[in-house]
Parts: C-alpha cells; structure tokens; sequence
C-alpha cells in the first residue's frame, strides 16, 4: 500500500534533482526550469499532505504556488529575452556584471 | 493507491525529471519538464486533488511549458555543452544532490509512519466545491493579491519583453529593429 | 463492473471517434468536390455500381489507409529520432481521449444497474477537457523541433502561437458556460439544457450565449488548424508546416488527429450549445411533450435511441459545417489572424463573461 511517506519521499527526491540542476547547469533557461520543478516537487508534499491530514489547506496553497509560478514564468522569460538580446548568452557564468 | 501504479509512475517522473537536468538540448529538457508534470498530475488524481491535477495541466502544461518552448525556439539555442564542461563541480553538485535527496528521504520518512492513511476524507474531498470555498472565503485577500500579481506580471513581462526599449540610450541597438518592425504606436 | 462498464464505454468512444475521423476524409474529399463543382474521389471502386455514391465511400476508407501505411516511412537526416516517432502519437492522443468525458446519453436503467451514457464522469469533466485541448501545442512543437527542417520548425512556431491565442479566447467564453449552467460536470450541463425557453424554443446553451458559441466554434476551428486558420501548415509558404518531414503511417496519424479534432470540437459545441443529446420536447421522464399537449410516453430504450440519434446528427452536422468552412473560406494573413484573436475576439469574450456574470448575478438577487 502506497503512504503519504511514499509521495513525501518522491517529492524529496525531485526537489533534490531540482536543486541539483539549478546549481550545476549555466543555461539559464535549464535553471529556471530546475526551479519549476522545485516548486512542484513542494506542490506534491502540499497535495500529499492534505490528502493524509484530510485538510483543503494544502490543495488551496498548491493553486497559489501555481499562480505565483506562473507570473514569474512570464516575468523570468521576459528577463531571459531581454538578456539575450543584450549580451547575446544564456549562461549563468557569463552574466557576471554586477559582480565584483 | 496501488504500487503497480506508483512505482512505474514515480519511475518516469524521476526520469523525466533527471532529464531535465542532463539533457544537452533545451528543448528536449523542456518536453522532459513536460513529462515530469504529467506525471504529478496522474499524482494529484490519485490524490483526490481533481481540480489541483486539471489546473496543474491547464497552467503547466497548456501555459507555462509553451512559454518555455517558445521562448527556446525563438532564441534559436543550440545544444549547449550541457554538464560535460566542468565534470568535477558537477559531480560534486551530484553527491551533495543525493546527500540533499537522502536525508530529506530520511527525514520525511521518520515524519510520517509508514503506509499510515490519515483520516477518513468526506465525498466531497477536493471537489471544486469545495475548494472554491475556501479560496473565496478564509483565503479572499490572498486570493485577490494573486490578481493584482498577475496583472503586474503581465505589464512587467510586456516592458521587460519589448523590442523597442524606451530607454534613450537604447535608440542604436533597436533602430533596425523599428524600422522593420514599424511599431503601431 | 463498474470498471468494466467504463472500459467498454471507452473503448467504444475511442473507436467510433477513429472511425468517423477516418469516414470523414471521405467526407472532406466529396465535401471539397461538391464546393468546387467536381465529381471527387470516385476511382476506388471495386464494385461498379451507378449510383452517386457506388460505394466509394468504403472502398476509399479502405483504400486511403493502406496506400498510407503502406508507403516508405522516411526520417530526415538530423532528426531527433525519438520525437519524431513520438510526435505523431502525442498529436493524436488529446484528440481521441477528449470525446471520453462528453456524455452521448442519459443515464439509463439496465438490469437494475444504471449506466451513465458517459465514459468517465468527472466533477471537472470540463476541466478535463480543456486540459486536453491545451495538450494539443505538444504534438506540433515536437513534430516541428524533431524534423530538423526549418520549415517544419516555423510551421511549429506558428502552430503554438496560433493554438495559446485562441485558446485565450475560447477560455474566456467557456468560463461565461460555466456561469451560467453553474457547474463543470457535463453530463449536468446537459440536462440543464433540456427545459424549454419561453414555452417554445429548446433551452439549449446557443439561446442563452449566441456570441460565447461564435467565439467557441471559431476558436475550436482555429484549434485544429484548418483553412481559414491554416497558417501553421499552408503549402504556399511553409511546404506543409510542421508535417512536412512525415510520410506513410506517421502523416496518416497527423492527418486523423486532424479529424479527431474536428470531431471533438463539434462534440464539444454541441454538448455546450446545442443540447448535447437533448432532443426538442422530449424528456427523459416523461415522453415526448409538444408546448400546450401533454406529454406522451414513449418506451424507454426509444427515448435513449432517439437521445444518442440526435447527439451523434448534430455532431455530423457540425463535423460536416466545418468542412465547408474549410473548402469556402480563403487564408487569412498571419497578423489578420493574430489581430482577430487578440484584438477582436478576447475583449469580445471579456466583455460578454463580465456581462453573463452581471446577469446572472442580478437574476440571483431578484430572485
């Protein structure tokens, strides 16, 4: 029988893999779509977790995750057009110029 | 839900999803992306959470995924050279990955008794019905915040996104573009 | 038994919806050579007989899938293999699976079991729906993307660009349906539809929302990407779009996605608008009743057979609607099309939600 531990479990490791491709990748388009898969690996403890504590709360807190990602979808590719168009690049490494 | 069914799912979610990560092209990352999204979709329906699964497939699906494509294709990126140039940070970034995957496993596990079912859920677990309530009642003001974030995301995006800068200095580098383009306003 | 009956419902939904997406291009080559004043596909014959038809519609359904899957199925050099095996099938499968929540049928009585004439019954069918026709995009990007060809790629482009903008518009006046039946089930949403308005006219869903049924049908035609909105696949500049890397069996899928999609758009115009399988002055209950006589009973599996008559002609009806469109109507221009879905269309279907909302909302009060 299938628990909530076990879509707790599965939601873990796709935060990690997550979280892994955010750090090792340079393609910014690829990061950011690390960070989507973030936030849906949150959005299934959410769903998983009210579905076990028999609460609504978590599935109301999984339609805003799913609004706010999708306003910053729009606004973060926007963002990466701009970019390109600038500097001609996508690679995380090589947007460097507010760095000292 | 039975393991016939979690097991082979949860396997091609985490494929997909380690796709996304390893794949060379952006735009086979982003069809991997699409595949993973699915998948928690067929999650959240064997989760009672309909509404939740048909919106995560509008949303994702239908919305945020086309933008990543389009934006892809029109930026016109070649595969770039994915995880193979700096092999040994990589591979760091991998074992703390799965140090990160292991003890968020252990954690949640030890936070959950295993194969526990929680409560008994009502008929009405997760119908739009219910749901809605919710939204429009204990979480209104967040829910009408998330209009006004919208909105700003769409002008945002709109000024971010505009090929005719309407900073002054920008005039060089856009006026091929306008004359092209012969912009409506 | 429950899983069973839902297995076979699908089972047969799928099927006859492959099968009138394959008789429709049999239909779509008679419809074209009726508009165009030619005689049409008339050489698949074995059985010669002089009749206008001499049974050509047969032998051509037969006869166009076998020198289709038959032909050389060619991969150009540089493809992505994978999507481009792929592509095909993600392209058909929205299409197939949509008809599944579009109920062809009232409940009906057999053995003491009730069987919903319906092969899944969703709280958020509709959803459901729209989910899947939000898939479509996939099927083109992928074929475009995968064939390594720029046109195909620019056909792709086009396609998704064309299918987010439409859809934007059919979105918004779905949602003004929604309102007004007040739910998201359709099997409810037909039978909100079954009353009479003013005591003569059937109270379908196009007498309520005669521009949220403009918007839809152009929009739904607009989905599947045929002539007028054909710009994803038009021959005089892109080749063939985002198919022109396909042969054989593959371009055969892409060809019955499209008729997949013409039949589930009429589907779902006529579930929304025209009664779905309500039949004028018939109730499930009570019999066939003409205004001002009392109803008169009719036995029940008459009632059913007339109710799924009725549904599956009005869905040929608008299937057969949309190929003359399609023979009659010339292409637009790209910014013509991206003009009247954005300009044209979205404050359209804006303004008659927020109307629809008021109404509704003032009918409630006085009540």
């Amino acid at each position: 029988m299938i628990g909530t531990a076990h879509f707790l479990a599965l939601s873990a490791v796709l935060f990690s893999i997550g979280a892994v491709g955010a750090v090792v990748r340079r393609n910014v388009i690829i990061i950011f779509m690390s960070i989507e898969l973030m936030l849906n690996a949150a959005n299934l403890a959410f769903v998983a977790g009210s579905n076990s504590l028999g609460s609504m709360n978590g599935q109301s807190i999984v339609f805003f995750v799913m609004t706010v990602a999708a306003a910053e979808a729009a606004v973060g590719l926007a963002v990466i057009l701009a970019l390109f168009r600038n500097r001609q690049t996508v690679a995380a490494d090589e947007i460097a110029l507010l760095k000292w | 839900m039975s393991p016939l069914v979690f097991y082979p799912l949860a396997f091609v979610c985490i494929a997909s999803a380690m796709g996304v990560v390893l794949s060379k092209n952006p735009v086979r990352s982003a069809l991997c992306l699409v595949s993973a999204l699915f998948c928690l979709a067929i999650f959240y329906v064997f989760l009672q959470a309909h509404l939740v699964a048909a919106l995560q497939i509008i949303v994702y699906a239908g919305a945020v995924m086309v933008l990543f494509l389009f934006v892809i294709t029109l930026l016109n990126l070649e595969s770039d050279r994915g995880l193979g140039e700096r092999p040994a940070l990589s591979g760091i970034g991998f074992c703390a990955g799965a140090f990160v995957a292991a003890s968020l496993v252990a954690a949640l596990s030890s936070a959950v008794a295993p194969g526990s079912r929680g409560v008994v859920l009502p008929q009405t677990f997760g119908t739009t019905k219910v749901l809605a309530r919710q939204l429009f009642g204990d979480y209104l003001v967040a829910f009408e915040l998330t209009s006004v974030l919208l909105l700003v995301a769409v002008v945002g995006a709109v000024v971010l996104a505009k090929r005719d800068g309407s900073y002054e200095g920008d005039e060089q580098d856009a006026a091929p573009a306008r004359q092209s383009e012969e912009a409506p306003h | 038994m429950e899983w069973l009956i839902g297995g076979i419902e699908s089972l047969g939904v799928i099927l006859v919806v492959l099968t009138l997406s394959a008789m429709l291009l049999w239909v779509e080559r008679k419809g074209s050579a009726l508009v165009q004043n030619r005689v049409g596909a008339n050489r698949a014959g074995v059985f010669r007989i002089a009749a206008p038809f001499n049974l050509g519609f047969m032998n051509t359904l037969m006869a166009d899938p076998l020198k289709l899957f038959t032909k050389e199925d060619f991969i150009p050099a540089g493809a992505d293999r994978l999507g481009h095996a792929l592509a095909p099938c993600v392209a058909l499968f929205p299409a197939v699976v949509t008809f599944a929540a579009i109920p062809f049928g009232d409940t009906i009585e057999v053995g003491g079991r009730i069987i919903n004439l319906q092969a899944i019954n969703l709280d958020v069918g509709f959803l459901y729906i729209t989910a899947l026709v939000s898939l479509g995009v996939y099927g083109i990007v992928l074929a475009g993307w995968a064939s390594n060809n720029r046109w195909a790629l620019l056909g792709s482009i086009r396609g998704s660009a064309q299918m987010i903008s439409y859809e934007l518009a059919m979105g918004i006046s779905l949602v003004s349906m929604i309102l007004l039946y007040g739910t998201l089930d359709m099997q409810e949403m037909v039978r909100w539809q079954g009353g009479l308005l003013f005591g003569v006219l059937p109270a379908w869903g196009v007498f309520y929302q005669p521009v949220a049924f403009l918007i839809v049908l152009t929009a739904g035609i607009a989905e599947t990407k045929r002539v007028p909105f054909d710009l994803p696949e038009c021959e005089s500049e892109l080749i063939a779009g985002y198919y022109t890397e396909y042969s054989g069996g593959k371009q055969a899928c892409f060809m019955l996605s499209d008729f997949a999609e013409i039949v589930m758009v009429s589907g779902l115009v006529t579930t929304l608008f025209f009664g779905g399988w309500q039949v004028p002055y018939l109730d499930s209950k009570a019999g066939l009743g003409l205004p001002g006589m009392t109803p008169m009973a009719l036995p029940a599996a008459l009632i059913t057979a007339l109710q799924v008559g009725a549904f599956v002609v009005k869905v040929l009806f608008f299937c057969c609607f949309q190929i003359l469109v399609r023979w009659t109507l010339p292409r637009f221009r790209y910014d013509q099309l991206m003009n009247l879905g954005w300009k044209k269309m979205m404050p359209i279907a804006l303004l008659n939600m927020a109307a629809t909302a008021l109404i509704i909302l003032l009918v409630e009060q006085g009540r």
